[in-house]
């Protein structure tokens, strides 16, 4: 689905920032992968590469056997802060997608209503962004990626501007709807609990250069609940990872 | 959104206070200027005659603005209401061709550095050029006629508005573009659905700018340029000797000039209100 071999991306020029090195790293249809590495080591990089956000120096990446080129509706994104435009109502926010990209009202209203209701949000389809708590907004954001079915979603530390308990709350959602959906997920996070407790796949990131160092396959039974972070099972794998990180960290 | 709309929408008793409060503070400074100056006449005029005070003042107005003239043609007799809305009518008309020149050239300018690079200089250069130093080529292109106020109108009004919406343009958050690229919009639609709303508020401060100049801009030209308007009848109440038409004239324009911006505000208020509401916790 996703496919990077030799990837580099360096910012400004020549004498630039090395954001990623000979990245080799791939994604399978239906995967979900979550990206972990400490602040700057490239991973919004690699995943506005994938996006068409920003546009590689290096090496070729396929998304779904094509070069990107540009943004689309078939990578649906979902940004940090949300990122909804403010002056439009959720629906209108929600159905932004659909309508600029002239499909029929009868088309998208009946699966913008689903979404909408999926993530527990109809009822507020008339009220503004500014008008709802940091997690309402990221699931109209995350809504409004769902309504055009994209083949791949990109997430970029959704939940990292919220707190715990929302954070949580977001998490089981969010693994509620894949479970469902099944759609391509690339995930990036610096929380290992919600690498482990999202992916089936964790893939460790070091900076300077931005490198995939490490892939490890979260075999842990699905359906998953935020239930399974306290089980030996993920304890395990939580060691497991801290330590590929530390160790990442000592060979500097 | 109930509660968000009660408080936007109703006026309960303490806002309603809070506004009275509010206007009687705004007349206190007004109505003293205006009882000193009283004071300071005699006989109904200052400093030798120079100036009328106000009850003077205020009678020529009220003539100027009601009275019917019995015969003759007085130029100070009922003809108020029609050179305001000659003076109104060329800063409309101004104001929108600057609207309509100054907003998309700004998206223009704020959208593309190429655009930037090849437009924005010359604007800079062009700028400091006052309106004033405009009149000559304004007569000397469209002669004592009524486009000629309208030129400089739209020439002092097309800077504010162009400069405000360049910036506006320029500060649109970087992930409000990517989300719309990503939903699939076209760069036209960015355009139009994203980058427009979101400059708006830098847009509304351009346009508040611009009227003001507007207004000075009628005035100038009238005064010089066109026989017709509150600018031609300041300076030809002032040749035949009429202060107190003078004053009723000053009076007017100020006050014109502050309603057109209230008016603008309202629009802005409505406009943006998705700015002003207020969250409610989930
Ligand atoms: N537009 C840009 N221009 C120049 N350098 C950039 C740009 N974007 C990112 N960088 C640099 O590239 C490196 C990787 O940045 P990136 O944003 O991908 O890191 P990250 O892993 O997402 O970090 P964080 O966890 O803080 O979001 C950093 O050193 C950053 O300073
Ligand atoms: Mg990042």
């Amino acid at each position: 689905m996703i496919s990077f071999s030799k990837v580099s991306k360096v910012y400004g020029g020549a004498q630039g920032v090395r954001a990623l090195d000979h990245v080799d790293f791939n994604v399978a249809e239906g995967e979900f992968v979550a990206l972990l590495g400490p602040s700057g080591c490239g991973k919004s990089t690699l995943l506005n590469l994938v996006a068409g956000f920003e546009k590689l120096s290096e090496g070729t990446m396929l998304f779904d056997g094509q070069a990107v080129s540009r943004p689309g509706p078939d990578r649906g994104v979902v940004f940090q802060e949300a990122s909804l435009l403010p002056w439009l109502t959720v629906w209108d926010n929600v159905v932004f997608g659909p309508k600029v990209q002239g499909l029929m009202r009868n088309e998208y209203e009946p699966r913008a209503h689903e979404i909408l209701k999926i993530v527990g949000l109809e009822a507020f389809h008339k009220a503004l962004p500014v008008q709802l708590s940091g997690g309402m907004r990221q699931r109209v954001g995350i809504a409004r990626a769902l309504v055009m079915q994209p083949k791949a979603l990109l997430m970029d530390e959704p939940f990292g501007a919220l707190d715990a308990q929302t954070r949580l709350s977001m998490q089981q959602l969010l693994l509620e709807v894949w479970q469902r959906l099944k759609t391509t997920v690339l995930f990036v996070t610096h929380d290992i609990d919600e690498a482990i407790l999202l992916a089936d796949r964790v893939c460790v990131m070091t900076a300077r250069p931005g490198r995939i160092t490490k892939e490890i396959p979260i075999d842990l039974r699905r359906p998953r609940s935020i239930d399974d972070l306290t089980n030996s099972e993920f304890t395990h794998f939580k060691a497991q990872i801290m330590a590929e990180m530390r160790g990442a960290h000592d060979q500097h | 959104m109930s509660k968000a709309e009660s408080k936007a929408g109703t006026l309960v008793p303490v806002q309603l206070w809070e506004r009275l409060r509010k206007t009687v503070l705004a007349l206190l400074l007004p109505v003293t200027l205006v009882w000193l100056w009283q004071l300071a006449g005699t006989d109904g005029a200052i400093a030798g005659g120079a100036l009328p005070t106000p009850d003077r003042v205020w009678a020529a107005w009220m003539k100027w603005a009601f009275g019917t003239s019995t015969f003759g043609l007085n130029p100070y007799i009922g003809t108020w209401t029609q050179s305001l809305w000659f003076s109104a009518g060329r800063v409309v008309y101004g104001f929108a061709i600057a609207i309509a020149v100054g907003v998309p050239i700004g998206m223009i300018i704020g959208w593309s550095k190429l655009a930037s690079a090849m437009i924005d200089p010359t604007i800079q250069w062009l700028r400091p050029v006052p309106i004033t130093a405009w009149l000559p080529i304004s007569i000397a292109i469209f002669g004592i006629r009524d486009f000629g106020a309208v030129f400089l109108i739209t020439i002092g009004a097309f800077y504010p508005i162009v400069i405000n919406t360049t910036q506006g343009t320029r500060d649109v958050d970087k992930n409000w573009i990517r989300a719309a690229l990503m939903m699939g919009a076209g760069q036209r639609d960015v355009l139009t659905r994203v980058v427009l709303p979101a400059a708006l508020p830098s847009i509304f401060t351009g346009l508040r700018i611009g009227l003001g100049i507007a207004w000075t801009a009628v005035i100038v030209s009238e005064m010089v340029a066109v026989k017709s308007g509150l600018g031609y009848v300041l300076w030809d109440a002032y040749y035949v000797g009429r202060m107190d038409i003078v004053i009723a004239d000053m009076v007017s324009i100020g006050l014109m000039g502050f309603m057109s911006d209230l008016l603008i505000v309202s629009i802005e208020i409505w406009a943006l209100r998705w700015r002003r509401l207020q969250s409610f916790d989930a």
